[in-house]
């Protein structure tokens, strides 16, 4: 293992204690997309009685608050995982450890990977007994899906960690505030031809909107267009590549402004 | 056969600090000798955390150098950190993971071969071993003390950086703590540079003392030497000589 992987696997091994020494957090992991899944998967049998659309494709409604969930979970894996180390006031130890920002980032975009496991696949496989949907029938898109709203999550929680070691944990609501505040231009649950003309543009500038649009289009057994998972995979990597650079310049700038040290509860 | 000089193990070179319109280290020049004990002094805000912040590259300079170890701590800092340490008890280890968890989370980090191996010997060494299992967020204040130099030991550090070493402790943990700095030193042949508000400490542990005051250094020199100076029979009357601008004994006495 090369002395970078090493310190990397470090940092995951030190978020894996935690959830290993607290089994409530793990259970809340899971919990809250069960919940989401279970309320939506009702509305979706309601719906499939009332509307012809939703009708049309058996768990469109669950398929998507599973999806996002994906997108949810990968936010918060990699901006909870940084604001523990703000928490507990470790990074000043970090700091001064060989650990490099970029492996930080790394171990964090590989904690949220685990954490969102953890939450979202036994959402996933309950649907299947609870409302006979599963998820998994997507085949090879899923995979496409889920990894881009995995790369959407990172993007933001990258975004959030880089505003919170800027301006301290009094920014930590960024980390829900950020990611609804793209949840109604994401499309979760209707199409983007729904939104006005003017807000479809900027819609289409997210990758949600692409890959919740090729889900639909996979569940209504439309076959999917893959522009749209070229143009996700596009917006994520840009995305990601400016969150990435906004988190390493500001870690520069906490280095000029005497931040690493300060920064805490 | 010629032998390249070995550097300083700290070299500062007009090292400057502003926040803004603060200047909270001033052109500071200073170099620490391989294996000494010096001590940084000065009164709170006198520019010591600054300084040390830079020495470990946690703060850039605004302008000036920082070698450590050989290394440029602006440029090369991550040539150097696996060689350095720290400790401080206001920079705490992660409470909710074990003691044990910590340790191995930063031997990793440190690349050290064989982790288990060295906590089973500093848990030793330090008497931890009672501990290893206990949240860190559960040991009394003496014990975490104990963790922090675990923490700064696991990698055997050529250079040791400590920020109020013996801060908190009560007087019989706080000696057996310098005990142990000072036969880590001879055992190894360490540099230590520490931060202290404690005079005795210094005056027992240090050979070298560099007393900063509005982020300057303002006086520097063996701890007897200091004394000898200033006609005080103490390293804390010197300090206060200093902090309250008193002028040397010999100066006073001539006018």
């Amino acid at each position: 293992m090369t002395p970078s992987l090493r310190r990397i696997g470090a940092m995951v091994l030190r978020h894996l204690y935690i959830l290993r020494g607290s089994w409530p957090r793990v259970l809340e992991m899971a919990y809250w997309p069960a919940v989401n899944m279970v309320v939506w998967g009702f509305t979706s049998q309601f719906f499939m009685q009332h509307s012809t659309w939703v009708a049309q494709a058996a768990g469109v409604l669950i398929g998507a608050v599973i999806l996002w969930d994906v997108m949810f979970r990968g936010n918060l894996g990699v901006s909870l995982s940084f604001m523990e180390e703000m928490w507990s006031r470790n990074l000043g130890h970090l700091s001064v450890s060989p650990l490099r920002p970029h492996e930080l980032v790394a171990a964090m975009l590989t904690m949220s990977l685990i954490r969102t496991m953890i939450g979202v696949v036994p959402a996933a496989v309950l649907a299947i007994p609870l409302y006979g949907f599963s998820i998994f029938d997507l085949g090879l898109p899923l995979v496409a899906f889920w990894a881009n709203l995995m790369m959407t999550g990172w993007a933001i929680g990258l975004g959030v960690s880089a505003l919170v070691l800027r301006f301290g944990l009094g920014a930590e609501s960024l980390a829900w505030v950020m990611v609804f505040a793209v949840a109604p231009l994401a499309c979760i649950y209707y199409p983007v031809s729904a939104l006005p003309a003017w807000l479809q543009t900027v819609a289409w500038a997210l990758p949600p909107a692409h890959v919740f649009e090729g889900m639909r289009a996979v569940m209504f057994g439309d076959g999917l267009d893959p522009a749209l998972l070229v143009g996700a995979f596009a917006l994520n990597g840009l995305y990601i590549l400016g969150t990435a650079a906004l988190f390493l310049r500001t870690h520069h700038v906490a280095r000029e402004r005497g931040l690493l040290l300060t920064q805490g509860e | 056969m010629d032998h390249p000089a070995i550097p300083p193990a700290i070299q500062v070179d007009d090292l400057r600090k502003c926040f803004g319109p603060v200047v909270a280290v001033d052109g500071v020049s200073f170099t620490v000798a391989r294996g000494s004990v010096t001590a940084l002094l000065g009164g709170n805000g006198a520019g010591k955390t600054t300084t040390i912040s830079m020495l470990l590259g946690l703060l850039l300079p605004t302008s000036g150098t920082v070698r450590v170890l050989g290394e440029d701590m602006v440029a090369h800092r991550y040539r150097v950190l696996p060689r350095v340490n720290f400790s401080s008890p206001y920079v705490e280890l992660p409470l909710r993971l074990t003691v044990a968890e910590n340790l191995t989370v930063y031997g990793h980090l440190y690349g050290i071969p064989d982790v288990k191996g060295r906590i089973r010997t500093l848990a030793d060494e330090l008497e931890l071993t009672a501990y290893l299992d206990r949240a860190s967020g559960r040991l009394s204040a003496g014990q975490k003390t104990r963790l922090g130099l675990a923490k700064a030991l696991l990698n055997q550090p050529e250079l040791l950086l400590l920020d109020e070493p013996t801060a908190s402790l009560d007087p019989d943990t706080a000696d057996w703590v310098r005990g142990y700095f000072e036969n880590y030193r001879r055992r190894t042949g360490a540099t230590i540079l520490l931060a202290s508000h404690n005079m005795q400490e210094v005056e027992r542990m240090c050979d070298h003392v560099l007393m900063m005051k509005a982020g300057k250094v303002v006086d520097r020199g063996a701890p007897s030497d200091l004394i000898d100076r200033y006609g005080r029979a103490t390293l804390e009357e010197v300090f206060l000589d200093i902090a309250r601008d008193r002028r040397r004994a010999g100066e006073e006495a001539a006018q």
